[in-house]
């Protein structure tokens, strides 16, 4: 067989982990602060003894870094349960404090689907929607964005990024005409957070531990001062009523060390990423024929990167790859719980299928990526002849 | 707005399809592709096979029932240079005219 190098790189130690977009590992700095944590953040932080009075400090602490990476303060940052938590009480709690104003929600396309639930729900609820189209690289128009902005506008929101094509949406724009309207701006900087700085001008933010090298189950609310919100959800006093539940002082603590570790790395890890995602933005088109490389070219996240090739089932594509040892996610359907194709696909209106996105975690490496585009070609045209074969 | 997610129940909910136009527009089609009940990418893969089979300026039709099908064919005209003339909404699914171009 002569495949012992073979054997040895499909092994499963070898596997490569390119999936960063849909969770980030954990980063060195949260395993240890949340092995820590375990033992000094138990206690009920709201209570006034001891070990209370130490969880809260920690947590005070895991606030005060957050607030310093994102530019705000600390009062302004409240830790959810998770992402969408956090986009859901940004969204239904902007809505509900600025009821009076109007019921007018304006959302782009491409938001994550937390953020169109939230507007769906609002929309149930007797509110409307407007929804801002994408260009074909899913980028929103900062002037089509301004011109859905009424009097009766309660919320506009605009994602920093987005998150299945990597392209980055014009926030300081938005967040400018959302000002100049008295429109707040809510931010789900899911993608973005611990990457890139996400700019400032805006009144609430969303973001999610897990995406930087965090713990699962903790997310980031932001509100701004004199930014009404009011919580659309029952009473409670944890997080200044704006999240209810006990806090999860590991967690927080544990998000908070690997966003200040990420955040410190990020002007070295992030050029050296966004060359390999330029590597592959390159590669692909001129050793696969019949792919589309799809989201902006330029105003991109450093990470992250999606194509699309033609005549070839997503999921047979991602099974794969899988097989090969490489972990990337899709935005086709076919999948196992999904008959629709990704609606951001659909809204930049490029090809659905055979879609792939890699999004490199840190420390990615550069061997590992050409391997990846070394095997790749392979694998499509061996998907192709399967595909063409099953048509009559 | 319509944003029914990617579960599989919400695909079941999905609204059907506006009624078709009284009077459809333009030539009929040279060539006709049944895709009805094939997933994506089957339908797009059976237009590049045969597309051929029609001269330089007739059109084909691609009868597909696959929501994807509606973002992929003319995502799939601009890729390949081919016209994408338009889409019929049918009893099941959709037709999809498209003319060759070269």
């Amino acid at each position: 067989m002569g495949s012992d190098v073979r054997t040895a790189e499909t092994a499963p130690s070898e596997r490569v982990y390119l999936d960063a977009a849909s969770g980030e590992p954990p980063h060195p700095a949260a395993r240890a602060a949340l092995l820590d944590a375990l033992d000094s953040g138990w206690a009920d932080p709201a209570r006034l003894y001891g070990a209370a009075r130490s969880s809260r400090m920690l947590l005070d602490r895991a606030r005060a870094q957050v607030a310093s990476v994102l530019g705000v303060r600390p009062d302004e940052v409240s830790f959810t349960a998770s992402g969408t938590q956090a986009v859901h009480l940004a969204v239904l709690g902007a809505l509900r404090a600025r009821r009076r104003t109007g019921r007018h929600l304006v959302v782009s396309a491409v938001e994550h689907s937390s953020v169109l639930h939230a507007a769906e729900s609002h929309e149930a609820d007797g509110g409307e929607v407007t929804v801002v189209g994408v260009d074909r690289h899913g980028r929103v128009d900062p002037d089509e964005f301004a011109a859905a902005l009424r009097p009766d506008t309660a919320l506009a929101c605009l994602q920093s990024a987005n998150h299945e094509v990597g392209t980055v949406q014009p926030v300081a724009e938005a967040a400018a005409a959302c000002r100049a309207a008295g429109v707040p701006l809510m931010v789900d900087a899911a993608q973005s957070v611990g990457r890139v700085d996400v700019p400032g001008g805006w009144s609430l933010l969303a973001a999610s531990a897990h995406k930087w090298g965090g713990p699962p189950g903790v997310g980031v609310l932001v509100v701004r001062k004199g930014t009404r919100w009011r919580s659309p959800l029952p009473q409670d006093e944890r997080e200044r009523r704006r999240v209810p539940g006990f806090e999860n002082v590991p967690g927080a603590v544990a998000a908070a060390a690997a966003l200040t570790a990420v955040r410190a790395e990020m002007s070295a890890e992030a050029p050296r990423l966004s060359e390999l995602i330029g590597r592959i933005r390159d590669r692909v088109p001129r050793t696969i024929e019949d792919v589309q490389v799809v989201g902006d070219p330029e105003r991109r996240l450093p990470h992250l990167v999606t194509f699309s090739c033609l005549y070839v089932p997503g999921e047979a594509l991602l099974t794969e790859l899988d097989r090969l040892g490489f972990a990337v996610s899709s935005g086709s359907s076919c999948t196992a719980d999904t008959l629709r194709p990704s609606h951001v696909l659909e809204a930049m209106g490029v090809i659905t299928h055979g879609n792939v996105r890699v999004s490199l975690p840190r420390g990615a490496r550069a061997a590992d990526v050409d391997r990846f585009l070394q095997v790749l070609p392979d694998a499509v045209a061996r998907l192709r002849r399967a595909a063409g074969a099953s048509v009559e | 707005m319509r944003f029914l997610g990617r579960s599989r129940r919400a695909a079941e909910r999905a609204p059907q399809p506006p009624e078709p136009p009284a009077a459809p527009a333009g030539p009929p089609p040279a060539l006709v592709i049944d895709a009805l009940g094939r997933k994506c990418p089957i339908p797009i893969i059976m237009l590049a096979e045969r597309i051929r089979e029609v001269p330089v300026g007739e059109i084909v039709a691609v009868l597909a029932d696959d929501v994807a099908a509606r973002t992929d064919v003319p995502a799939w005209c601009r890729m390949k240079s081919q016209e994408f003339v338009r889409e019929e909404a049918l009893q099941q699914g959709w037709a999809f005219h498209i003319r060759r171009s070269y």
